[in-house]
């Protein structure tokens, strides 16, 4: 009986269901398909043998991994500089939209259409402004470290800038998109709540930590849970195009993306790759259900599920 | 709100001003860049006031144009079908699973959300393009993987779930089906979402390199993001090994490299810069994320 009323629910859904269905059949080949590919990290795989038909290897391939010095490099790069991006654009973003919302509006469209015009660019365009300010002959940089009498630097050969820079070229592209995000949070509020906190007297300080603070938080959190399965996929255009790919920043520009896309590409090792890739996805998955977790133990309103 | 002038104001004024100088100038350092000389780039480095100005470098890209139009082809035609594609199914994931009354929302929603948490990496895709749907050296590899993104279909179902239900409730009272709701009521009703996801979308689809530098060879599908990439790459060849091509016959002095390589990269990234503002007016009402919770 049971499954005879369960016909009449689909039968009744069937329409909603075929708007589904293309959708939901990208998803399935492009996104879940690609995990069942992940037992290829427990196999040694050869074009010849196939998927199918190549000889199983247990953990070797996470161990190699594991036992060279990049995995050690390549997991703190991509965790520090992915906490570093979530924290600063969190706070930088939420900051500027708030005092955007002080702004008038004419001014308002230019700084918002400034901002967000970096984020039209791709990384491989992004990477050659980056030139024009850091190439090491001719860079803009460099030119005015010089003009103050400071010391010139070759900049694609040093380690020790990296972090800045790409924190740096991180907010400059993201800043906008971010602030936007959030100040389209802050139109979302009902204006009565200001109107009340105004008759109630509140400052214009009072009304942005006690009014758009709190109503902004279940975005907030949600961006934050998001944001935190990133941290371990980190940012591949950024990592491989802004550094020009350049070995002698590796210790301070690799991140597990462009460390398996190397494999990948350079040296063929598909069965490492996949590894890495697959120590990456659970990694993400393990942080997002915890913070989840986290968010949930403190405020079931806002957790993400 | 009225706008009284006070210290605080000011500050922020020079906040912005600040922060828009910064997102600004980069492009100018390009731009003049462009514009310069090479002898005199090589003399005094880049300027934002070129010395010496030169249109050489954009005469050289337009001496042999058939790559940059082949290129900037391949990436019109993928950005137009993509963005097309993509928004279309984009909105028909968002409305099914805003919809409080399907059964299946729950599961869907999870179906689609939980690729945002979990999934295979770089290389299963990589085996799954090449070795089983054979789409290498192909649009579609460009186009089909990327029409699918969780996070615009959170913004759409955040738009829509804002829509008041009674208008899709009185067209069901006068018989209309399910698709026709769609395309003829819901659809129209969302143009601040779709101009926003659209020019998302097409952004990405504009500025993607990743897929066709793992899956394009033939150098007549390259899309213009690839060619820069190629044309960082090869000038950087050409100048680091000037000795060895001069072997050749090839007089490394005469390539405009620097200020042909800027010029490339304004030709490549202004398209978009371009259109971008008109879309502006779109953002803030089409851009709301609602809350994942089914």
């Amino acid at each position: 009986m049971k499954s005879r009323s369960e016909w009449v629910h689909l039968k009744k859904n069937s329409e909603l269901l075929l708007l589904l269905m293309p959708g939901a059949l990208l998803v399935f080949v492009f996104s879940y398909l690609p995990m069942f590919g992940t037992v290829l990290a427990f196999k040694d795989f050869r074009y010849d043998k196939g998927f199918w038909g190549s000889d199983w290897i247990g953990f070797d391939n996470f161990r190699f991994f594991f036992i060279s010095d990049n995995a050690w490099l390549i997991t703190r790069n991509t965790v520090g500089y992915g906490l570093i991006y979530m924290l600063l654009t969190t706070v930088i973003a939420l900051a500027f939209a708030m005092l955007m919302n002080e702004m008038g509006k004419k001014w308002l469209r230019i700084h918002q259409t400034a901002m967000f015009i970096p984020y039209c660019l791709s990384w491989v365009v992004v990477s050659y402004l980056a030139l024009a300010l850091l190439d090491s002959s001719n860079g803009y940089l460099n030119k005015v470290l010089e003009l103050f009498g400071m010391e010139t630097h070759m900049w694609y050969l040093e380690t020790k800038p990296w972090p800045y820079i790409l924190v740096s070229a991180y907010l400059w592209k993201n800043i906008g998109f971010s602030t936007l995000v959030y100040f389209a949070g802050i139109m979302g509020i009902n204006q009565e709540y200001y109107e009340a906190a105004k008759i109630d007297g509140a400052s214009r300080w009072q009304m942005a930590t006690r009014v758009t603070l709190p109503m902004l938080s279940t975005l907030i959190v949600v961006l934050l849970i998001l944001a935190i399965g990133h941290i371990f996929v980190g940012d591949f255009g950024l990592h491989y195009f802004i550094p020009n790919n350049n070995g002698m920043t590796f210790p301070t520009t690799d991140i597990i993306d462009t460390y398996v896309f190397r494999a990948l590409r350079v040296y063929g090792d598909i069965g490492m790759s996949t590894a890495i890739g697959v120590y990456q996805s659970a990694v993400g998955l393990v942080l997002v259900i915890a913070a989840n977790y986290v968010v949930r133990k403190i405020n079931e309103e806002n957790s993400l599920f | 709100m009225k706008a009284k002038f006070a210290p605080g104001k000011l500050l922020i004024h020079l906040l912005f001003i600040f922060v828009t100088l910064c997102m600004i100038v980069p492009f100018i350092l390009v731009i003049s860049i462009s514009f310069t000389d090479e002898s005199s780039i090589l003399d005094n480095g880049y300027q934002f006031i070129p010395s010496d100005f030169s249109m050489k470098a954009y005469e050289y890209i337009f001496k042999a144009p058939i790559l940059l139009l082949r290129a900037y082809g391949v990436t019109v035609l993928i950005t137009v079908a993509g963005t097309l594609l993509s928004l279309l199914i984009t909105a028909m994931l968002g409305y099914v699973i805003s919809r409080r009354d399907f059964r299946y929302r729950v599961p869907a929603t999870f179906f689609i959300f939980f690729t945002m948490l979990f999934n295979g990496g770089l290389v299963p895709s990589y085996i799954l393009i090449t070795q089983y749907l054979f789409l290498q050296n192909t649009l579609w590899a460009l186009i089909l993987p990327s029409l699918v993104s969780p996070f615009y279909i959170m913004i759409m179902k955040g738009f829509l779930t804002k829509m008041p239900f009674e208008i899709i409730e009185s067209a069901k009272m006068d018989g209309a089906r399910e698709l026709r709701i769609f395309f003829t009521i819901v659809l129209p009703l969302s143009t601040p979402a779709l101009a926003t996801l659209g020019l998302f979308i097409s952004f990405g689809f504009w500025n993607s390199w990743f897929p066709s530098l793992l899956y394009i060879d033939n150098e007549k599908l390259i899309p213009i993001q690839l060619l820069l990439v190629r044309m960082l790459q090869s000038l950087e060849f050409l100048t680091s090994n000037s000795d060895f091509v001069n072997q050749f016959g090839v007089d490394t002095s005469e390539l405009p490299t620097l200020s042909a390589r800027m010029a490339m990269a304004i030709l490549a990234g202004g398209p978009m810069v371009f259109i971008f503002p008109f879309f502006q007016k779109y953002f803030v009402k089409g851009l709301t994320v609602g809350s994942l919770k089914g």
